[in-house]
């Protein structure tokens, strides 16, 4: 979802990326608060605008000494600004393998605070790593398409319903273009790595012509529209926040397991303005793991799981493991796979 | 002779700064143990999982289609996640040729043959890494592939602050209470030493007897020195006591002979001078006689207190017959002597040297009376005390003089006339205080006052 809008006053800052070396593209930009504000805190994040400004409004709100310059961007261009030493202050990412090696080959730095005590273990790698968000990683079904059919609980029931019925889904099933998509590759991986049936679901879903997306909300939107029967490995917050588009989706939650994503912050190594960046990364964590639920906050809450993993709710582990599909051979290994299962 | 003795250090001090000196070294080295051993265990766990993940990488890789294929397990890094929160490098070679990894790793040297160690630094800390290698044959040419992976050491680092801290804090609570037991120790083991010198010193001034309590080993040689010069000095005070006893024994009888001759030659001469002259002689030899016989009075005083017998004495019965046996004397003098007593007061002591003491009170306040005065004696009974009260009209004591008069050998300045040998007060006080009594001397009016006091019995 690429924004053409960009509000006049900003072209300029816009002109002055694009002049950067073309070091990197970014998808959207928003200033919030004060221009004139003494502190500017730079934001460079994964999160789409839309969903996040009413929690950008709030920070500058109740901080009016700061200004929020908030830039969109893609995972890999996240990961390719912060390689090139721009100076933001902030990383927002839902990618956490690649937050994990930023922070892993040090391009972040530590923080604490009393709010960051109220992260669970598994949501906090280094303190340099913050989850902020838990999402679940979902099928999202078109209910009209599926009428008649019971609702698959399990990747095994999903498995028989494609094979049984062949015909009423074939090309009408949707999934990241893992190649493209940073999130589609760590959800993929995850998967292949929780159960062997993704992969026996991956020959299934390439038998039947599956097309292939870059985002969340694309496949979300042609579910709404009926052109697609389900999406496969979609993030459950994007779907529950289209309100809009309620009567057109189902989410499922797969019972057998259930991927969880965790949202993470840190503040880079080179942060102009880390005192800033720890205040928003506390407001962050209050609205995350505090005992108050706030409305501005845009992702559901889960009841953190007692363990690291759950029955069927299982977050992905921070921590070095993410690095091992960051590797260039294992990562080229694995997309040869999935494309042989995938048939692309 | 000073009383004072001369002080070098202190046992007690040099032992408990030795003891704790000792459990401050002990501590030291206990807690460099533990941090050490700590340190080792850490660093070998460290190890071991670096080179669990190093084996678990060279395993899968194998050659597949004449190439190095290499699929790197995600528990290879996964498991370095579980131990703690460090960055995780790692770097894979062929024949020196980067295959995959972090190219700018350090150069680990020759690992050998199970693999080696180091720590270096990289990327702004420091890493330990564990390298191995093994021999691949790819299209018949051996190809050596080398996988190093490395971990920073904040975990470990913070471990071992931890067991460091709790090393110290072990450290610490061993080191006070060793103190503790050493200040302990040397407390109980000085005991037998002050209780020795609390014996010793709590003596009173006549007690010569040896040294009877058990003492520690140790000990035995200066007890033994102790009662031995004990033993040697009683024997030289028993022996010159025994002297002056012989002595004024030895002397007492020539001087009665003396006398005895020196009164009939007084009732030969009849010239006024010659008279006044063998006067003066019987005068001195009196004078004579008596200090020998207060000599023979002290001295068997001294040898009574020091094996005093106590029995049931009761000081009106005693005083009257004593009374009766000086009321002579007195009479000659036209010295009137009262008595009066209240009650029946009984004391536990030596019936001898009570009189002795007595009689030398009533000698004194005899001798000092002018004709026709009186001497009172009052007994009775005070709190839980008895007394016995002699009381003269004769002037009293020399003021500033009172309290040296029961000293040995010491007579007022109003005794210029009087026959005595100064020791009349001494032998009773000493037989008081033998009693647990006191002697009190006081002028009252226009004589003196002398009380002998006894706790009742």
């Amino acid at each position: 979802m690429r924004h053409a809008v960009v509000p006049g006053l900003l072209i300029s800052f816009w002109l002055s990326y694009a002049s950067a070396l073309h070091a990197y593209e970014i998808e959207d930009e928003l200033m919030v608060g004060d221009p004139d504000a003494d502190a500017q805190l730079r934001i460079l994040s994964t999160t789409d605008i839309d969903l996040f400004e009413p929690f950008l409004a709030a920070f500058v709100a109740a901080n009016p000494e700061i200004a929020i310059d908030y830039v969109v961007a893609s995972s890999a261009e996240v990961m390719k600004a912060v390689q090139g030493g721009e100076p933001f202050d902030l990383v927002l990412s839902s990618a956490m393998d690649l937050q994990t090696k930023l922070s892993n080959d040090g391009y972040t730095q530590p923080y604490s605070s009393a709010a960051t005590d109220l992260v669970p273990d598994w949501g906090n790698w280094r303190d340099h790593l913050f989850a902020f968000s838990q999402e679940t990683v979902t099928l999202v079904i078109s209910p009209a398409a599926f009428e008649g059919l019971d609702i698959p609980q399990t990747r095994q029931d999903l498995i028989r319903l494609l094979r049984d019925h062949e015909d009423r889904f074939r090309g009408r099933i949707g999934t990241y273009d893992i190649s493209q998509s940073g999130a589609g590759y760590l959800f993929a991986t995850q998967d292949a790595r929780a159960s062997e049936s993704y992969w026996r679901l991956s020959e299934v879903m390439g038998n039947l012509g599956t097309r292939f997306f870059c985002c969340t909300s694309e496949m979300i939107e042609k579910v709404a529209t009926g052109e697609i029967a389900m999406a496969y490995n979609v993030l459950g917050s994007y779907a529950t926040a289209r309100t809009d588009l309620a009567d057109g989706i189902r989410i499922v939650e797969l019972q057998d397991y259930t991927i969880m994503m965790l949202r993470t912050a840190a503040i880079l190594r080179d942060a102009p303005n880390p005192q800033a960046a720890g205040l928003f990364i506390d407001h962050l964590i209050r609205a995350a793991w505090g005992p108050a639920e706030l409305d501005y906050y845009p992702f559901p809450r889960f009841p953190a799981p007692e363990g690291a993993v759950s029955a069927t709710r299982r977050p992905i582990r921070l921590g070095p493991g993410l690095l091992v599909y960051l590797d260039g051979l294992k990562r080229r290994a694995f997309l040869s796979e999935w494309r042989d299962a995938m048939r692309w | 002779m000073s009383r004072a003795a001369q002080i070098s250090g202190s046992i007690r001090r040099r032992l408990i700064g030795q003891l704790v000196l000792g459990s401050a070294v002990l501590a030291a080295v206990l807690v460099l143990l533990v941090t050490n051993l700590a340190r080792n265990v850490a660093q070998d766990t460290q190890d071991s999982i670096l080179m669990a993940s190093v084996t678990s990488i060279l395993d899968t890789m194998t050659v597949r289609d004449g190439e190095i294929s290499v699929d790197l397990p995600y528990a290879a890094l996964s498991m370095l996640g579980n131990v703690s929160e460090d960055r995780v490098f790692y770097r894979i070679l062929a024949d020196g040729q980067l295959l995959t990894g972090y190219e700018d790793l350090p150069d680990p040297g020759d690992p050998g043959r199970d693999g080696g160690y180091i720590t270096a630094p990289y990327a702004g800390t420091e890493v330990r890494m564990a390298t191995a290698e093994r021999r691949l044959s790819v299209a018949g040419t051996p190809i050596m592939v080398t996988v190093s992976v490395a971990q920073t050491r904040q975990g470990l680092m913070q471990t071992l602050a931890q067991v460091s801290r709790r090393g110290a804090a072990v450290g610490i609570g061993f080191f006070v209470l060793a103190a503790l037991l050493a200040v302990l120790t040397t407390e109980f083991g000085l005991r037998p030493l002050r209780d020795l010198a609390g014996a010793v010193s709590r003596r009173g001034p006549k007690d010569l007897r040896s040294v009877k309590g058990p003492v520690p080993q140790e000990m035995a040689p200066l007890v033994i020195s102790l009662n031995s010069f004990i033993d040697r000095l009683r024997y030289s005070l028993s022996r010159s006591e025994d002297f002056i006893a012989e002595a004024a024994h030895r002397v007492r009888t020539p001087l009665f002979t003396v006398r005895t001759q020196a009164e009939i030659a007084l009732r030969r001469v009849e010239r006024p001078e010659n008279r006044a002259a063998i006067k003066e002689m019987i005068r001195a030899l009196d004078e004579s006689s008596r200090a020998a016989g207060q000599l023979l009075d002290h001295a068997m005083v001294t040898f009574r207190t020091d094996h005093l017998e106590k029995e049931r004495v009761l000081l009106t019965e005693l005083a009257e017959e004593l009374v009766d046996r000086l009321r002579p004397v007195a009479d000659l003098r036209d010295i009137g002597l009262s008595m009066q007593s209240e009650g029946t007061p009984e004391v536990l002591g030596d019936a001898v040297l009570i009189e002795n003491a007595l009689r030398n009170v009533l000698d004194n306040a005899i001798k000092y009376s002018a004709p026709d005065s009186d001497v009172d004696i009052r007994i009775g009974r005070e709190a839980s005390d008895c007394f016995i009260m002699v009381r003269d009209h004769a002037g009293g004591f020399p003021e500033g003089a009172l309290h040296r008069m029961t000293e040995r050998f010491a007579r007022g300045d109003n005794a210029g006339g009087t026959v005595g040998s100064g020791l009349g007060l001494t032998i009773a006080r000493e037989v008081l205080e033998a009693h647990g009594g006191r002697l009190t001397l006081e002028n009252k009016g226009d004589g003196a006052c002398v009380t002998l006091w006894f706790p009742a019995s």
